[in-house]
C-alpha cells in the first residue's frame, strides 16, 4: 500500500539557492557562535564547573535545558517523515527528507551540548564502553546512536534511486525508535524517585507530546524560512494542515502538563512544590505562566487557529518561533525549577544546614553556559544550512503545479 | 601505501627494502616506547591490588543517636574534612560529604540536630542511574564512586534522595593519598573505607567519641553480636526517606 514510486520520480528535489550575502552571513554568524561555544568549553574544562552557575544543589543547568530541548525536538522533527511513510500521507513525501535531516541536526546539536557539559567529556570512550543497563542514561546512549543509524538509513532509502520500496520499512523503524527515544528522554526524569518534580511515569508521555510539538515547530520554521529564501512555492493548504497539526500537538502537550499538575495537587505531600511552581516560585512561576503557557502555548494556538493560516507565512513563522521559545521555557521550569525546590528529608519540619537544606536553591546561568548552549544550537543550524545548500532535500516546488505534474496526491482540504 | 606504490617504479629495489626495513624498525620502536610504560603501569597497579575483596558477609552501618548529638557541634564534619582532604568550605560549589542538619518540628517546635551523609543504601538509586557503573556498592554495603570511570554526568546527584553527593567543581590541591578525588567527578562519604579496611572506625565516629558524645555507633549490621546490631534489634530506629524502601546502612534513633 505504501510502496509508492520513488521520491525522485514524484517530486524533483533541488538544493537551496538563497541570496548569497544573507546565506553566508547566516553561516558566518552561526560559525562564530559555535566558535564561542568551543571557547566556553575550553574555559570550563580548564577551570572546572566553578565558572558555571551550577553547583551541588542545581546540578543540571542551562546546558541541559538546551540539550534536552534539542534532543526532544529531534524526535518530533521526524513527524512529517512519519506521516508520509508510516501514516500514508503521500503528499508529505517530498518533505520527508527535510524532516530526517532536521532530526539528525537537532539530535547532534543536543548531544554535543550534553557531552561537553560532562565533568569529564574526555571520557566519552568510557561512556561508550562501560554500561550499567539498569541506568536509563545507558539505554539512551543506544537509543541516540540507533536513532541516528535508522534516520540515516531512512534518508538513504529516500534519496537513492531504486531504494524507495524500502522507505516504508525504514520509516516505520525510525518512527518506533523515536517513540522509544523520547520515552527514554522523559524517563531520565521519570525514574528519579528522590525529587518531587520528577518521579512520575507521566514524564515519558509528556515528553513524547512535547517532542511532537517542538519538532513540528522547528520543521515549520525551517520550511518557511527556506522556501522564502529562494522563493520556493509551497501549497497553502499543505501548510494549513501542518499548522492544524501543530495546534493539536500543543494541546496534547498542554493536556499532559495539566494532568501532571492535577496529580501533584491531589497529593498533599506535593502541595508545597506545586505552590512553589505555580504561585510563589519567582522566576520559575513567571517563566511557567508567561513563557510556557501564554507565549509558548496559548498564543501560538490562537495564531494558528484560523482557517487560512497556510497563506500567512509570517504568522506561521512567528507562531512556530513562539512554540520553540515556550519549549525552552518549559525545559527551564522542568529542569532548573524542579531542582530549585528543596528535597524533603524531614516532613513537617523546618531544616537548616550548611548545605542549603530546606531552602530554595539559587541558580543564575553564567556566560560560558549560555555560549555552550547557543553553540550547540548553532551546530544544529550549521548542519541544516549546509545540508539544504549542498543536498537536494527540499522539493523544487510543492504547490498546485507540483500536484498537477506529478503523481502526488493533493491534500484533501487544500484551500 | 599508495605513495609507496606510486613512487616504487622509480626507486631501486634495495632502497625500497631499506626504507621499508627502517619504517618497520621505527614503528616497532615507537610502539615499544608507547606501550612499555603502560605495561609497567599494569604491573605497578596489580602489585598494589589488595588480596581478596570486601567481605560479602558484612554490612557496615552506622546508628546515629540524635539525643546524644549536640546542636552546634560539628566535630564529625571537621574530622571528615581533615581525613578526606576536603577544604571545609561551605559555598554552594564546595564538597560536603557530611553536614549537620538542625531540625525544628513545625507543630511542636521541638528541635534536634543530626549529621547526614551518604546513607549507604542496600538499594542505592545512585548506583541504579549511573550510566557507566562508576557508582557502585561494595560487597560489604559501602557505596562508592570509581573515580576512573565517572564521567561527571551528575545523574547520581539528581537521583540521591539525601543530597549526599558533591561534584568537584574546581582543580584540587592537597589530596590525601588514601582518598583519591578528581576534578569533574562526583564524590561522597566513603564511610572512610580506607580506615575500615584497616580495621579502624570512620573519622566522624572517632571524632564524636573523642568529643564525649558517642552519638554515632559504627559496626556490622549483619553480626548479631555487634553493638550496632543489638541496638537496632532492641530499640526503635529509623531510616531517612523510609518511604523509598532503600534499606539504608545509616540508621537514626531518638527522633
Amino acid at each position: 500500500m505504501l510502496a509508492t514510486p520513488s521520491l525522485i520520480m514524484t517530486a524533483p528535489m533541488r538544493q537551496l539557492s538563497p541570496d548569497a550575502r544573507s546565506y553566508y552571513g547566516l553561516l558566518g554568524l552561526l560559525a562564530v557562535i559555535a566558535l564561542f561555544g568551543i571557547g566556553a568549553v575550553a574555559y570550563m574544562e580548564h577551570h572546572g564547573h566553578i565558572v558555571t552557575g551550577m553547583n551541588n544543589q542545581i546540578v543540571w543547568g542551562l546546558p541541559h535545558v538546551f540539550a534536552v530541548f534539542l534532543v526532544v525536538a529531534a524526535s518530533g522533527a521526524l513527524n512529517v517523515a512519519s506521516m508520509a511513510s508510516v501514516f500514508g500521507k503521500t503528499e508529505l513525501k517530498p518533505l520527508a527528507p527535510l524532516s530526517g535531516v532536521l532530526s539528525l541536526a537537532l539530535l547532534l546539536g543536543g548531544l554535543i551540548v550534553l557531552l561537553l557539559d560532562l565533568g569529564r567529556p574526555d571520557r566519552l570512550i568510557i561512556a561508550m564502553t562501560h554500561f550499567n543497563f539498569k541506568s536509563i542514561f545507558a539505554w539512551n546512549i543506544f537509543l541516540y546512536s540507533g536513532f541516528v543509524g535508522l534516520v540515516v538509513a531512512y534518508l538513504w532509502t529516500q534519496m537513492e534511486v531504486g531504494m524507495g520500496r524500502y522507505t516504508p520499512m525504514a520509516g516505520m523503524a525510525a518512527f518506533l525508535w523515536r517513540m522509544a527515544l523520547t520515552t527514554g528522554t522523559g524517563s531520565i526524569f521519570g525514574f528519579l524517585v528522590a525529587r518531587q518534580a520528577y518521579d512520575s511515569a507521566l514524564m515519558a508521555p509528556l515528553f513524547v507530546a512535547l517532542s511532537l510539538s517542538y519538532g513540528m515547530a522547528v520543521f515549520l520554521l525551517v520550511l518557511i524560512v527556506s522556501c522564502n529564501a529562494d522563493s520556493r512555492a509551497i501549497d497553502d493548504g499543505l501548510l494549513s494542515r501542518m499548522a492544524r497539526l501543530q495546534v493539536i500537538f500543543i494541546a496534547a502537550a498542554l493536556y499532559f502538563v495539566l494532568v501532571y499538575h492535577l496529580t501533584n495537587l491531589y497529593f498533599t505531600k506535593h502541595h508545597g512544590f506545586e505552590r512553589f511552581l505555580l504561585l510563589d516560585g519567582g522566576i520559575y512561576t513567571l517563566i511557567f505562566w508567561v513563557g510556557q503557557i501564554l507565549l509558548g502555548s496559548v498564543l501560538p494556538m490562537l495564531m494558528l487557529g484560523t482557517k487560512d493560516v497556510g497563506g500567512r507565512r509570517s504568522r506561521l513563522k512567528w507562531a512556530s518561533a513562539l512554540v520553540i521559545l515556550g519549549g525552552f521555557a518549559q525545559m527551564y521550569v522542568t529542569i532548573i525549577g524542579g531542582q530549585a525546590y528543596p528535597l524533603i528529608l524531614f516532613p513537617g519540619s523546618q531544616i537548616t544546614s550548611s548545605f542549603s537544606d530546606g531552602v530554595i536553591n539559587l541558580y543564575s546561568p553564567s556566560l560560558p553556559e549560555w555560549l555552550l548552549g547557543l553553540g550547540g544550537l548553532s551546530v544544529t543550524g550549521l548542519i541544516i544550512a549546509l545540508t539544504l545548500k549542498l543536498l537536494p532535500v527540499l522539493p523544487a516546488r510543492l504547490d498546485e503545479h507540483a500536484f498537477r505534474d506529478t503523481s502526488l496526491k493533493r491534500p484533501e482540504n487544500a484551500s | 601505501m599508495t605513495a609507496n606504490r606510486s613512487s616504487g617504479h622509480t626507486q631501486p629495489a634495495h632502497e625500497r627494502k631499506g626504507r621499508r626495513g627502517f619504517l618497520g624498525i621505527a614503528a616497532a620502536g615507537v610502539a615499544g616506547i608507547l606501550l612499555a610504560p603502560g605495561v609497567r603501569l599494569i604491573e605497578i597497579a596489580q602489585a598494589g591490588q589488595p588480596k581478596g575483596g570486601a567481605n560479602p558477609g558484612v554490612r557496615w552501618g552506622m546508628l546515629i543517636d540524635s539525643t546524644a548529638c549536640s546542636s552546634g557541634c560539628t566535630d564529625c564534619v571537621k574530622a571528615c574534612n581533615t581525613e578526606n582532604g576536603l577544604t571545609g568550605g561551605q559555598s554552594a560549589t564546595d564538597s560536603q560529604w557530611i553536614r549537620k542538619i538542625e531540625i525544628k518540628e513545625v507543630r511542636t517546635g521541638k528541635t534536634q540536630s543530626l549529621p547526614v551523609m551518604c546513607q549507604h543504601c542496600a538499594e542505592p538509586p545512585c548506583v541504579d542511574v549511573c550510566p557507566t557503573g562508576a557508582s557502585f556498592k561494595r560487597a560489604d554495603g559501602i557505596v562508592l564512586v570509581d573515580k576512573h570511570i565517572c564521567i561527571g554526568c551528575r545523574y547520581c546527584m539528581m537521583a540521591c534522595p539525601y543530597k549526599a553527593r558533591s561534584f568537584v567543581h574546581e582543580p584540587l590541591t592537597g589530596q590525601k593519598p588514601d582518598v583519591p578525588r578528581g576534578k569533574g567527578t562526583v564524590e561522597g562519604c566513603t564511610m572512610c573505607v580506607h580506615r575500615v579496611d584497616k580495621g579502624e572506625m570512620p573519622a566522624c565516629v572517632l571524632a564524636c567519641k573523642t568529643a564525649g558524645h558517642s552519638a554515632i555507633l559504627f559496626g556490622d549490621l549483619n553480626d548479631p553480636k555487634s553493638d550496632i546490631a543489638k541496638r537496632v534489634a532492641q530499640y526503635a530506629s529509623r531510616q531517612l526517606r523510609e518511604d523509598l524502601n532503600l534499606n539504608t546502612g545509616v540508621r537514626y534513633a531518638g527522633f
